[in-house]
């Protein structure tokens, strides 16, 4: 895909639900320079009322289920939703908790998932690259 | 601190009434969730409550359901937290290792001291980049982001994973560094040290930076010896409290690491946040010359004690006993408690203490009497290890306002602006 497939400034949304920092901090890292994603325009928002794509991170934990529903309402259609990790995807290594209700698919619905335990950021890059695909298609049906 | 809300100095707004403003418990800033009830009359802070829990996944409970293997909880400790992703498995190992009677060859351990130390590189920048970006100067979180690539590069090389290493493992270290990777980490170093008198003059030397943070959320020596703080959080309130120095294990002992203080920077400690940025950025230096030393004195030998797999698990199931485990994390100190039976493949207790848990408390006396402008700095400013907030709701005279963690953000960032006016 090449850069043309930008058609607009993308704004992301990062929700923990009970991760452990690791995706967050690569989240952050594909941000600042080495990456540097702005260049493209995907940046990261303070509010899901003004986000594009939510990046989630974690296992979702009891007391997060219910404020991922709702940050999921808050964000304008069209959205895309990426999971960046192993346990937002498939729970990973957190299984048989009393306290994780997650995968977060179980919660809301997952456009994409970025596997790795954390994924490089060239991953979580390409994971929003492929949500920029989906905002597409639902933009051309609009 | 003494509370006298009838007599206090308040520099505007004196007399208004008290309003409660509730922070978190996700916000972008801070990575995990968390929640702050505050108090404020005017810009000044009454009074805080914390709530947490937002993150619990019940990784202790995860790992004693006899379920799973010590090796697999070995993975999982160290998906406790992915910043100090080798201090939980070193406290780990070495709390199963004196419960079940392991050596870990002199190499080993000195391998997993370099690896620690380049986490707290890693750490330590990557707060100081968090803490220039809660006070508006993204220039600085962009700066020092940029540097932390080439600690990350160098763990990348040593260990394969840029975050979770999976370095230690019962009896030693799963990765030996090879000759070819010497020049490498040197170089590494070398770097580092060239950036560091950069780095302290970009922070300390900076007068906006100083004008922020210096006398902003004071953690007086007292409270923080009293409210137990560890880790920067105590050092930079003059307590000389490191685990390193004061109960060294694996190879510290041969390092002589001396806890680190503003005075070594020829400053009176105050506790406030410049103090802390002090301490983590000498801490850097201090690392450097840690993993200088271990590099000079690697010794030769073999890197585990268990090479087979299937050998250590059958000596872990026979192994009984108890084992305390502990590490100085870039935070502080985190302590693993284990007790193994024998015949079971899971502990029947494992305890967790992360350096957090400790600090969290002190932040009651930092808040205390601080500015709104100055809640992210100082909620930043012990390094927490759980994540914060998102929006704030004002109710102000029946009527509901709702701050975004942008406008907090721009309230710090006016704060700077006039401060440099």
């Amino acid at each position: 895909m090449g850069l043309s497939a930008f058609k607009r400034a993308l704004w992301v949304f990062h929700v923990a639900t009970g991760s452990c920092n690791g995706c967050d901090i690569e989240i952050v890292a594909a941000l600042t320079p080495r990456y540097d994603v702005e260049r493209f325009g995907i940046r990261l928002v303070g509010t899901p009322r003004h986000a594009d794509v939510l990046l989630i991170t974690g296992p979702v934990t009891r007391m997060m289920a219910e404020r991922l529903k709702r940050i999921y309402e808050q964000t304008p259609d069209p959205k895309a939703v990426v999971v960046v990790g192993g346990c937002g995807s498939t729970s990973g290594v957190f299984y048989e908790s009393y306290n994780l209700v997650g995968p977060v698919d179980r919660i809301i619905p997952v456009d994409v998932y970025v596997p790795g335990c954390p994924p490089r950021p060239e991953a979580i890059i390409d994971g929003v690259v492929k949500a920029v695909a989906k905002l597409e298609k639902l933009g051309a049906k609009v | 601190m003494e509370r006298n809300p009838e007599g206090e100095n308040l520099e505007y707004g004196a007399l208004e009434e008290v309003f409660e403003v509730p922070i978190g418990p996700i916000h972008p800033a801070l990575k995990e969730p968390i929640r702050f009830t505050f108090q404020v009359r005017g810009e000044r802070i009454v009074d805080v409550q914390i709530r947490t829990g937002f993150a619990h996944r019940g990784i202790e409970f995860m790992g004693m359901r006899q379920g799973r293997n010590l090796i697999q909880i070995l993975y999982l400790s160290e998906r406790i937290c992915g910043i100090c992703s080798v201090s939980h498995p070193i406290a780990f190992t070495q709390a199963v290792e004196r419960a079940a009677g392991i050596e870990v060859p002199p190499r080993a351990q000195y391998i997993r001291v370099i690896i620690s130390e380049l986490e707290r590189i890693h750490s330590h920048l990557l707060w100081a980049g968090v803490a220039a970006h809660e006070l508006g100067f993204d220039t600085l979180l962009h700066l020092t982001w940029r540097v932390r690539e080439k600690v990350l590069d160098i763990l990348e090389e040593l260990t394969g994973n840029r975050i979770n290493y999976a370095i230690p493992i019962f009896g030693g270290v799963r990765r030996d560094i090879t000759p070819e990777q010497y020049p490498r980490v040197w170089e590494a170093i070398r770097y580092y040290r060239g950036l560091l008198e950069e780095l302290l003059d970009a922070f300390l030397r900076d007068p906006t930076v100083e004008a922020r943070t210096r006398g902003v959320g004071i953690l007086e020596p007292k409270e923080a010896e009293e409210l137990c703080a560890v880790g920067p959080t105590a050092r930079a309130s003059g307590l000389r409290k490191d685990v390193r120095q004061d109960r060294p294990y694996l190879a510290y002992s041969d390092f002589e690491v001396k806890a680190i203080t503003p005075a070594d920077y020829g400053l009176t400690p105050v506790g406030d946040v410049y103090d802390k940025i002090v301490v983590r950025l000498l801490e850097v230096g201090q690392s450097l010359d840690i993993i200088e030393k271990a590099l000079e004195n690697m010794p030769e030998g073999e890197i585990t004690s268990f090479p087979k797999i299937p050998a250590l698990l059958a000596h872990l199931k026979k192994a009984e006993g108890e084992g305390l485990g502990w590490h100085e994390a870039p935070r502080g100190e985190v302590i693993h408690y284990v007790r193994l039976v024998s015949g079971e493949e899971s502990p029947l207790i494992w305890k967790v203490k992360a350096p957090t848990y400790s600090n969290l408390l002190s932040w009651y006396p930092m808040f205390e009497d601080q500015e709104v402008a100055d809640i992210p700095i100082i909620a930043a400013c012990i390094d927490p290890c759980i994540c914060c907030m998102d929006r704030v709701y004002i109710v102000r005279n029946g009527k509901e306002e709702t701050w975004t963690k942008e406008e907090l953000l721009r309230l710090s960032w006016e704060k700077t602006r006039r401060m440099r006016r």
